[in-house]
């Protein structure tokens, strides 16, 4: 039967594709685990751990922007929530790091659906101000409560302890990003081959045509920025006990940009292209420090055309699939034949690994 | 007889604008009802509001005997009331077998946790809607195209993927707007093929349709809107002879 083959024949190309990740994610994994014994530098590690943490920030922002394609400019607010919950807990109740990870979590879900109940039945530039609102009352929140130490934040925050031990190390907080990024990754992957990561990308393509799916619109919008809100929460809550300190300057307007940047220059919704546009975000203006006083103008430039020649971001959905078969098409083992559509790019099947 | 889908004095209003007058209809269950006539006769908009896209402003859709009127498209499409658009749409960034899965949204059932881990009862639960996807797909022919991105699919193609993306669901109603318009005369004896095919399966078929041939090779029952109101309905023959109709054609070309 012609549908038989066609399967078959498409199984025997997701085979050779997932073997071909598979090898890719471990060498990255390993990779990345080995960085801190490749460098002593503390300033290398430093930037490595900033990165690992916009990574998670990117990874949460992608639900939102990438998967469900809502503009929200003010992501750095879930990141407070997180990062002060703890900082409060911590330094004032004498929480541990680990136990304030719970109430912050809470208080970004509740957050968010007090903010996106009323508005995420907005559309695009709508909500983006919205969100961009929600951000500056965070922040301003911050400097001027008194329990979160106004302007000067919270300071001498305890470092996170793991059983018997304590972290407190560049080192240590680098492996501690490094096992949370792997998990966002994960979990993001985990929702993208789910109902849930369908009626987000239904949602971002059409939303009409995804409601004559059975899809409630409103709900899923709600469910993907609460997931934002809660990966961007405990992505804060670990960020303060590393930083030790915390103060209203890192929740600004900036960061926000920034963790959307990291995902429009990845590519909406590619995992490995927001993981990989984070690292870009955070590395290259610290690349060009010998550009001095015009390294922010040289960054800028480099976004600009790094935009019109790759509008869909560097690693845009199904990047890796099209290499996979252009490999194999090299390497002349095309014996599965050209596919159905020889010119593009085959292989995504939304298994339940993908 | 039963009526699946009625509609009873069903108007509705844009401004001054009357783009549908006191419309009841009966599909009865199992037919392929076809509802034709000249452009802004207010077809697309009687679909919209048996869909729940367009709230009525007076009057009652009910299915299967229970108001449906007012609800939301979700809600309707969740009942089994499944529709095509004109000019279609598909999700062009997923691939053609994500989009039919996306069909098949309501039918998928696991919730977070089992999800996040990935647990045996969502991996089987995945499997079996991807195979009816390849069904759907298959019943439709294009099996060899389910991991093209949608948005890649010539026209034809793209909607004959609607029509996969409408099946899975395994729906009550499927409401097609015209979905011959503007396809080859190779493409248009395949979707009319299919189309035969979803209602010899029992499925109520309502379509909007301009090709009068296909609408009186294949319709059991025509009704033929002009200025937001019915002007006959019946069996194709009838209808086709039918003096006001032939005005409402005619008298247009005329002009």
């Amino acid at each position: 039967m012609a549908m038989v083959e066609t399967v078959s024949r498409g199984r025997a190309k997701l085979d050779g594709f997932r073997a071909m990740r598979g090898g890719l994610v471990l060498a990255v994994v390993v990779l990345g685990a080995l960085i801190p014994q490749m460098t002593q530098n503390q300033y290398y590690l430093g930037v490595a751990f900033q990165a690992e943490m916009l990574m998670c920030l990117a990874l949460g922002l992608n639900i939102v922007v990438g998967y469900a394609g809502m503009l929200d400019l003010g992501f750095a607010a879930f990141f407070a929530i997180g990062a002060y919950t703890t900082g409060i807990l911590s330094t004032k109740e004498h929480w541990s790091i680990l136990a304030s990870i719970a109430p912050g979590v809470v208080i970004a879900v509740v957050c968010a659906l007090i903010i996106g109940f009323p508005t995420l039945r907005l559309r695009s530039d709508y909500l983006a101000v919205v969100t961009l609102g929600f951000g500056e009352i965070i922040q301003t929140i911050a400097i001027n409560l008194n329990q979160t130490g106004g302007p000067t934040g919270i300071y001498a925050i305890p470092a996170l302890t793991l059983g018997s031990v304590v972290v407190t190390s560049n080192t240590g907080y680098y492996y501690v990003f490094f096992v949370l990024v792997i998990v966002f990754a994960l979990f993001s992957t985990r929702l993208r081959g789910s109902r849930l990561g369908r009626a987000w990308l239904c949602i971002r393509e059409d939303e009409d045509a995804a409601k004559a799916m059975g899809i409630n619109t409103n709900h899923y919008k709600l469910y993907a920025y609460v997931f934002g809100a809660v990966l961007g929460s405990i992505t804060g809550s670990l960020y303060a006990p590393a930083l030790t300190a915390i103060s209203p300057a890192s929740f600004g307007f900036s960061e926000s940009l920034l963790i959307v940047m990291a995902v429009a220059i990845g590519g909406l919704g590619s995992i490995w292209g927001v993981m990989f546009g984070a690292a870009v975000v955070e590395i290259f203006p610290e690349v060009f420090r010998s550009f001095a006083q015009a390294r922010l103008l040289v960054f800028g430039v480099l976004l600009v055309i790094l935009m019109v020649v790759r509008p869909r971001g560097l690693f845009p959905e199904r990047a890796f699939q099209g290499m996979a078969t252009r490999v194999r098409r090299r390497l002349g083992r095309a014996a599965v034949g050209p596919g159905p559509s020889a010119g593009h790019v085959v292989l995504t099947v939304p298994t339940e690994e993908s | 007889m039963t009526a699946v889908l009625e509609t009873e004095h069903l108007s509705l209003q844009f401004g001054g604008v009357n783009a549908l007058s006191d419309l009841s209809i009966q599909i009865e269950a199992g037919s392929l009802h076809a509802i034709i006539g000249p452009n802004g006769a207010g077809k697309t908009s009687f679909f919209n509001c048996l869909t729940g896209y367009y709230k009525p402003t007076s009057g009652a859709v009910r299915f299967r005997g229970s108001e449906v009127t007012g609800l939301d498209a979700a809600k309707v499409a969740g009942l089994g009331i499944r529709r095509t658009f004109q000019n279609i749409r598909v999700f062009p960034k997923m691939s053609v077998l994500e989009n039919v899965l996306a069909g098949g949204h309501l039918r998928a059932t696991a919730n977070l946790f089992s999800i996040t881990v990935a647990s045996p009862g969502f991996r089987r639960n995945e499997r079996q809607l991807r195979s009816e996807a390849m069904s759907s797909l298959e019943f439709v022919g294009l099996a060899d195209q389910w991991n093209n991105l949608a948005g890649d699919l010539p026209y034809g193609m793209r909607k004959r993927m609607e029509l996969a993306r409408v099946l899975i669901a395994d729906p009550v109603v499927v409401l097609l707007d015209e979905p011959a318009a503007g396809v080859s005369s190779v493409e248009r004896e395949e979707l009319s093929r299919v189309i035969q095919r979803i209602h010899a399966q029992g499925t109520c078929v309502i379509m909007i349709e301009h090709d009068v041939d296909l609408v009186m090779e294949i319709a059991t029952e025509v009704t033929v809107l002009d200025n937001g109101r019915i002007i006959a309905s019946g069996l194709p023959q009838d209808v086709r002879n039918n003096p006001d109709v032939i005005r409402a054609y005619m008298g247009r070309k005329r002009k």
